[in-house]
């Protein structure tokens, strides 16, 4: 492999990775004070998507756009909670989970019966996907900025976990939920807040998916959330820094592993997968995860 | 005079099991007031009841004269109720700081946009509720601890954490359950002058629950004791210890033995 080619593949990596991470940040907030693997977050990212495509379809501005897709998806995340879980609150885990299941499915097939499932061009405009060329490396600029705004954004949220009255709350919620009450915290208004936060970023994921593969379709949340489910067991689950850091690496190794070996190019999508299994089997608590007694975030 | 908090004929049934009995006490303000009873007499129910957990199946709770039956557990403490819990209950591995701070939070006036675009107030009020923690953590003696995680300290001082903890959300009334458990005299000695005198400076009426007799005798100005919850007893802890159902209640009934 040339120099040319692995640098290539490193910026192609970080850019894979960094939507894994965006996904995977919600998948890991929620898990860390509810205990809910919420597999309607990919979906959250293909609703994210779906609505920037609209706005951009009624040519509004890109930025814009992309507001309306965040927006939406807060509330599609927010509407979630208070519709599905939170009646739940006090019921079997299993429950929880089953429901976050059946939201998924309503949520794919809602789209696919009103928007139809053929994939739809998605149009990011010009300044995004123009490509620089540099001895020899094809650099659209997305690639260089979906990476930039995943870090800025991980430190964003570390900062409002670690600093704010808020953060303090929601870190606290992952232990106690009786007594963050006794505190005088409104538990319901906190987990509203974790459900947005991590819809917020599942949208942008989702924006950054449709502007890497121009096109979206209403069943493009479900691998990519599956991924980034194993990105976030893979940080350990709860670790918002391990959920980032799981989905460089799965972005990283899908992206090398197909570059040498070509051969394997249709075993991509198990690569995820295959790693899920070995952090289940060898070490469960995921690279940043403590015993689940222990440390949050 | 008017009571501070009374329990107003508060029953509680589980299902068929009568947890709490039609009881009823008044605590006057400024007291320290001990509730007292064999395991399993209902003593945490009512501080349950107290402060939200459970909503009584009959009677009120009122506080200054307010009926706050059934307020949320969120809302009790804007109402001036905080409480400490019998098997420890803080955050684990936050920081002893991060503990206290939350139960600020009541007190945090500033929101989360102001957070996010850090605007002058977030600062003012941060430092200003750091200082306010700090303060606190003096009184106790545990400032040195502040970056520990909460599991790293020792028995006795995770539970001045956890009374800081309390403190921070600006109480009146402050429920400790079992506060001296798993103390040692020295421990327990030391606790009961830290309680006295955080119930001197912030003006503070105290419920109890405790079984250590001496404590209870040296700490408390009047008692209700309660077994299978009914009341058998209300009045000084030094009557309650040779009160004959009282004895009877701790030590099974010798005249059938």
């Amino acid at each position: 492999m040339t120099l040319q080619i692995f640098l290539q593949q490193l910026v192609n990596g970080a850019s894979l990775g960094s939507m894994y991470a965006l996904i995977a940040i919600g998948y890991t907030m929620v898990y860390g004070v509810l205990r809910l693997i919420n597999f309607a977050h990919g979906d959250i990212m293909m609703v994210g998507a779906f609505l920037t495509y609209f706005a951009l379809e009624a040519s509004m501005p890109f930025e814009l756009s992309v507001l309306v897709g965040i927006a939406g998806a807060i509330i599609i995340g927010i509407l979630t909670d208070k519709i599905a879980y939170k009646p739940l609150r006090s019921a079997p885990k299993i429950s929880l989970l089953i429901t976050a299941i059946g939201i998924s499915f309503f949520l794919e097939n809602l789209f696919t019966v009103l928007f139809g499932s053929t994939p739809k061009p998605f149009h990011a405009p010009e300044y995004l996907t123009k490509i620089f060329q540099i001895h020899g490396i094809y650099l659209p600029i997305s690639v260089i900025i979906i990476p930039i705004v995943t870090v800025a954004i991980l430190a964003g949220v570390l900062w409002i976990l670690f600093k704010t009255k808020q953060g303090i709350a929601i870190r606290a919620l992952a232990f106690d939920i009786e007594t963050v009450k006794l505190m005088g915290v409104n538990a319901d208004k906190i987990i509203m807040i974790v459900f947005a936060m991590g819809s917020a970023l599942a949208a942008l994921g989702g924006v950054f998916y449709a502007i890497s593969y121009p096109s979206i379709d209403p069943l493009m949340g479900i691998i990519v959330g599956l991924k980034a489910f194993a990105a976030a067991v893979l940080g350990g689950i709860g670790s918002v820094t391990g959920a980032v850091l799981g989905g460089f690496i799965l972005g990283f190794t899908e992206i090398f592993v197909v570059a040498m070996f070509p051969d394997l190019g249709g075993y991509k999508d198990a690569f995820a997968f295959f790693f899920l299994i070995l952090v289940l089997l060898f070490k469960p608590t995921g690279l940043m995860g403590q015993d689940l007694e222990r440390g949050r975030f | 005079m008017s009571s501070f908090l009374k329990v107003d004929n508060v029953t509680m049934q589980f299902g068929g099991v009568t947890a709490i009995d039609s009881l009823s006490f008044e605590v006057q303000k400024g007291q320290i007031y001990g509730l007292i009873g064999p395991n399993g007499a209902g003593k945490t129910t009512i501080f349950n009841i107290i402060t939200g957990n459970l909503h009584p199946t009959k009677g009120r709770i009122l506080l200054n004269g307010e009926d706050i039956t059934g307020t949320k557990p969120n809302k009790v403490v804007y109402k001036g109720i905080a409480r400490t819990f019998q098997n420890i209950r803080l955050f684990k591995s936050m920081s002893v700081l991060d503990n206290i701070l939350i139960g600020f939070d009541a007190r945090a006036k500033y929101s989360y946009f102001e957070a996010i675009l850090r605007l002058p107030r977030y600062f003012k009020y941060e430092r200003e509720l750091k200082e306010k923690a700090y303060e606190l953590m003096e009184i106790f003696g545990i400032s040195q601890f502040a970056d520990y995680f909460a599991t790293e300290l020792s028995y006795g001082n995770q539970r001045k954490v956890e009374i800081a903890r309390a403190l921070a959300t600006n109480p009146k009334l402050l429920l400790l359950d079992e506060p001296a458990a798993g103390m040692n005299p020295n421990e327990t000695a030391d606790l009961s002058e830290i309680i006295h005198k955080i119930k001197r400076d912030f003006d503070l009426t105290i419920l109890l629950i405790e079984h250590d007799m001496k404590f209870v005798n040296a700490m408390c100005d009047s008692v209700t004791v309660l077994d299978y919850g009914e009341k058998i007893f209300e009045g000084k802890p030094a009557d309650a210890i040779v009160n004959e159902k009282v004895v009877t209640a701790y030590l099974g009934d010798f005249t059938h033995a």
